[in-house]
């Protein structure tokens, strides 16, 4: 078959990347850092490696790393009301509401705003570590990129810190609020990830751990490719 | 990446009418038969209307979490003189208060993250489930398109007023003058939140174009 020599098989899928939104069939191609692959049809972004991503990938997770834990043990907010004046975390907090009805909300809550960003960060180095120095992923690496994907829409920095803007202003009158370090932290997070989105291309990853030869945990579940 | 047979003026070439299905999750294309994506372990999903059953399912969940949201208090107030009095706020009585304060900008942020956004959620996954799959022109598919990526990117959004709660109900930790609880309008706000992000994830924009005839005029 001629479709071998043109590096895809349509028997087999090999070398060809289908839009996930709209299921338009392209063959995959080498490109160039700072090039941007959309669909023909939908004009969805399929991939847009940058020079370097990986490397700068991994900075960002470890700076939001750092920022996270500051996050919970720094103080979040000061409340000085008649003369007292009193700093929490958002460790204290989650302690004073350890033993209530309330807490599956405040485990959510907090889930949403520290634990999943953390453990996003945590995976991305997992994955991106040892492909960035050029050796072979870690075995569960597929498995960890996929959950960082699945994560994504839940963690919610950025949310929170609106919802704080609009807590204080509703408390406004009754007492004077002042933002501790770690309402900073989450401020700078928001950076962080914007930064963390224009390095971010799926594609390239999902390429670069194929290409390294993972041998997914997978491959035994479905049937075996043909000619792989 | 470049166009799959650029040379033959026909329809798009899509992996389903190759034989072929695409991974959701990471792009990566397999022989239809395939129940397992081998490079990144998705489920591998045909863009069939069958799918459209996960999609109700979150919705309607959703949309009956919803009412307690909006019928119960989202807090409750208590000042330890009872100088304000004890009150007790929904989401809409939130932002009635905050018309009062004269804080205007806050009133629409929150009017809009609570109220304008899911209603026009429910209504967009609603339409876009119905419509999935039936004949339509390319400018209405990018129209849908448009509508289920904004549907995706602004439910979160939601979130803000749980996250409002939480923090008020933190301030108590911190010696504030009055004690605020979270109300149980709070905890099914989250939740129906939760449930329409899951619902918009289970559509399949795939189907979107399923309807497009398979060949346009000029052929
Ligand atoms: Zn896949």
């Amino acid at each position: 078959m001629d479709d071998r020599e043109q590096g895809y098989d349509l028997s087999t899928g090999q070398g060809l990347i289908a839009c996930p939104r709209c299921d338009a069939l392209h063959v995959e191609e080498e490109m160039d850092p700072g090039e941007t692959a959309r669909c023909i049809r939908c004009a969805s972004v399929l991939a847009k490696p940058r020079d370097g991503a990986f490397a700068q990938l991994i900075a960002l997770s470890f700076t939001s790393m750092v920022l996270l834990v500051g996050a919970v043990f720094f103080p979040f907010l000061e409340v000085s009301t008649m003369g007292f004046g009193n700093a929490s975390s958002l460790f204290d907090v989650a302690l004073a509401f350890a033993e209530g009805v309330l807490l599956p909300l405040v485990l959510a809550v907090l889930a949403m705003i520290i634990g999943l960003p953390i453990a996003r960060a945590f995976l991305l180095v997992y994955t991106l570590a040892p492909l960035a120095q050029g050796r072979a992923p870690y075995r569960h690496a597929a498995r960890a990129f996929r959950w960082s994907e699945i994560m994504r829409p839940w963690s919610m920095a950025e949310i929170f810190v609106i919802g704080t803007a609009v807590a204080l202003v509703k408390v406004a009158g009754l007492a004077t609020v002042q933002l501790g370090p770690a309402f900073w932290a989450f401020c700078a997070l928001i950076f962080v990830n914007l930064a963390s989105r224009a390095f971010m291309c799926q594609t390239s990853i999902w390429d670069a751990i194929e290409d390294a030869g993972l041998r997914t945990e997978f491959d035994d579940a479905s049937r075996p490719e043909a000619g792989g | 990446m470049s166009v799959l047979d650029p040379d033959h003026a026909g329809p798009v070439p899509t992996a389903h009418r190759a034989g072929l299905i695409g991974c959701h999750s990471c792009g990566r294309v397999w022989p239809a038969e395939h129940q397992r994506c081998n490079r990144c372990g998705a489920h591998l999903k045909p863009p069939d209307r069958r799918g459209l059953q996960a999609v109700w399912a979150w919705w309607l969940a959703g949309l009956i979490a919803y009412i307690p949201a909006n019928v119960f208090p989202m807090m409750r107030t208590q000042t330890f003189a009872g100088l304000a009095g004890n009150s007790e706020a929904t989401i809409i009585g939130g932002v009635i208060e905050l018309i009062h304060h004269g804080s205007y900008d806050i009133a629409i942020i929150v009017f809009v993250a609570s109220i304008i956004v899911p209603v026009g959620k429910f209504i967009a996954i609603a339409w876009l489930a119905t419509v999935a799959g039936r004949p339509a022109t390319i400018e209405q598919a990018h129209m849908r398109l448009k509508v289920y990526e904004v549907v995706e990117f602004i439910g979160r959004w939601s979130m803000i007023d749980v996250f409002v709660v939480a923090i008020l109900s933190a301030l108590v930790q911190l010696g504030f003058v009055a004690s605020i609880h979270p109300g149980p309008a709070a905890v099914s706000f989250a939740v129906s939140v939760a449930f329409t992000m899951l619902s918009a994830q289970s559509f399949d924009a795939r189907l979107i174009w399923r309807g497009l005839p398979l060949r346009s005029k000029s052929d």
